[in-house]
């Protein structure tokens, strides 16, 4: 072996090793994939298993798997509780301007309100409301409490 | 409430004036001219008089120290120690000892006098040079007694605009959201104050969440956003009688309203669907206009000082950029190429700029560029700030910026600040809550 090829090696566990440490840290918080939220923290439930919320990407309004996953049990729940109306309310994270997130909210309670419309529940049962960056779930000013408050969040209206 | 009594206004006769001292504000100042504000003079009857209307024992003091603030906080201006004043007021006025304020330094003086007259406020002030040994400038006010701070402003506005060549900006005021409680349930009201954060009055109870208040060009109305009934839209309020009534009638959330230069229109964006467009009302008549038509979010409207233009923010480039276009919709082109998003955009009254809030690698910017979006010039960086509004003279930017909270989620505040065009004389606008969405007024006076 030469000294060149120690040092690759030393450096490839080096690498190996910063690897290993920056999944460490991720797994450490575990509660994003991406920038998407995937914890439960701050969910709640309409009913036994079904949450009430879905998260987004920044600047995203497009539906997460998992979000979509979310969106099919509320539909499932709706449809069995034909009398239930809804308001789903659009969020954003404080990393915008607020009049762009006023906007953003309401595109994503849309792609909430859109999916639950292909998943049979009548337009009419659902109600948008956006409200921006004004009601964070989570003050925090960090990448995480971000990932918390970019959410639709279904919420029952009568 | 706030335009009922009228400000007269008298020329006195000049003794001798040439413009003799000048300061340049285009460019960042940093040697400001040293300036002496003496204490307005006050003769005893008056002086009775008004403190027991005003609650003020020395008006004349209180007014010119008025005047003191507004010329420190532009950054032009100097202010001087008054301890180290040498001449009595009531004698400066009548004729300085110009080697006297020569000897502290001062380059210019300003003299006054209050009187009180026929249940008014009578003000007269001079401007001196005080090298030349020239009278600059001389004017008289009548007033009601409880405008005296405004005799302030405007004698900061006659100054300003005899040493500049340019408008003041001083007897404005500002309507912004003032806010309070934890970030998660913030309580928005509607505030109103002067320029320097005086006379503050709130406008809503607190009740539903307001945004985003803009001033018509006449400053009596207002338009803004409001949660009432848990249904945004846009609304319109009278100030003086206090009328609010909804703008248009629109099957969903209104929002980002401004007026248009001649205060016929208000333009705002209304969202369906999950897509955001520009529209106009026509206040008089209540025709609605569609001004975009893209499925991208389109908002932040600001109509060109001709108000042959708009300018507003759009991610229909898949990222939030700026773009202007004809008022009529026509002719929509990208001015912002730079790296980041740009968001906000609000024309100069000068018609030359754009002024905006940038967002690149986490931080936030305030700056300009040209109205082709040239020359673009960032003024200030930070955790969170945006929406700026200029001052009536162009000169100035006021925005608000948010605090980055602690590990805890606490910590968190809003408050207003302001920048010169220069990136120079950054301040923290004082207001007795915590404050966003300012929105300069026009000068009140002339």
């Amino acid at each position: 072996m030469n000294l060149n090829k120690i040092l690759k090696n030393a450096l490839l566990v080096a690498l190996a090793c910063l690897a290993l440490s920056a999944c460490a840290k991720k797994v450490s918080t575990g509660q994003m994939q991406g920038d998407v939220y995937t914890g439960t923290d701050t969910v709640e439930y309409l009913a036994s298993g079904v949450p009430d919320r879905v998260f987004f990407a920044t600047n995203e309004s497009i539906l997460t798997t998992k979000a979509r996953e979310t969106l099919r049990k509320q539909a499932a729940w709706l449809r069995k509780n034909s009398k239930i109306n809804i308001v789903v309310e659009g969020h954003a994270d404080e990393r915008g301007t607020r009049e762009y997130n006023l906007a953003l909210g309401e595109r994503r309670a849309n792609a909430a309100k859109d999916y639950l419309m292909t998943y049979g529940i009548s337009a009419d049962r659902i109600s948008v409301i956006s409200y921006g960056k004004e009601r964070p779930v989570d003050s925090g000013s960090n990448p995480l409490s971000w990932s918390k408050n970019r959410r639709s969040v279904t919420v029952k209206a009568n | 409430m706030f335009f009922r009594y009228l400000i007269i206004l008298f020329f006195l006769i000049p003794l001798n004036s040439f413009a003799l001292i000048e300061v340049d504000i285009t460019r960042g100042n940093l040697s400001p001219l040293p300036i002496a504000v003496s204490p307005l003079s006050l003769d005893k009857e008056s002086k009775q008089n008004l403190e027991k209307i005003l609650k003020k024992d020395d008006i004349g003091s209180e007014i010119s120290i008025v005047v003191e603030n507004n010329l420190r906080k532009s950054g032009l201006f100097n202010p001087l120690n008054k301890d180290s004043f040498l001449q009595k007021p009531d004698i400066a006025h009548l004729k300085p000892r110009f080697e006297d304020w020569a000897l502290i330094k001062a380059q210019a003086l300003i003299t006054g006098k209050v009187t009180f007259v026929d249940e008014k406020l009578r003000v007269e002030f001079r401007l001196w040079d005080v090298l030349a040994a020239k009278e600059m400038m001389a004017l008289a006010f009548t007033t009601v007694p409880s405008n005296w701070r405004r005799v302030g402003h405007i004698i900061t506005d006659k100054i300003y605009k005899r040493l500049t060549g340019e408008k003041g900006y001083f007897d404005t005021r500002i309507i912004y959201v003032a806010e309070e409680g934890p970030k998660t349930k913030r309580i928005k009201k509607l505030g109103i104050m002067d320029q320097d954060g005086f006379n503050t009055k709130y406008l809503t109870l607190g009740n539903e969440l307001v945004l985003t208040p803009r001033f018509n060009p006449t400053n009596q109305m207002v338009t803004y956003l409001s949660y009432f009934r848990n249904l945004p839209r846009v609304y319109l309020l009278d100030i003086e009688t206090g009328i609010q009534e909804v703008v248009g009638d629109f099957p969903g959330m209104t929002f980002a309203p401004r007026f248009s230069p001649d205060g016929k229109k208000i333009i705002m964006s209304f969202a369906k669907d999950g897509n955001s467009d520009i529209y106009t009302m026509d206040l008089e008549n209540r025709i609605v206009e569609r001004i975009t038509n893209h499925p991208s979010i389109d908002t932040s409207p600001s109509y060109s000082p001709d108000g042959k233009y708009i300018c507003f923010n759009s991610d229909r480039s898949g990222y939030q950029q700026i773009y202007i276009m004809k008022s009529d919709g026509s002719n929509v082109k990208r001015i912002s190429f730079g790296k980041g998003l740009y968001g906000t955009p609000v024309w100069s009254p000068r018609g030359d700029l754009i002024a905006f809030t940038k967002l690149h690698k986490g931080k936030f910017y305030i700056g300009v560029m040209r109205t082709n979006g040239k020359g673009e010039r960032l003024l200030t960086e930070n955790f969170y700030q945006e929406a700026p509004s200029w001052s009536p003279n162009g000169r100035v930017l006021i925005f608000y910026r948010e605090t980055k909270t602690d590990e805890k989620g606490e910590g968190f505040s809003a408050k207003l600040w302001s920048i010169d065009l220069t990136g120079y004389n950054e301040r923290l606008v004082e207001t007795e809550t915590d404050a966003s969405d300012p929105s300069w007024s026009s000068l009140l006076s002339n």
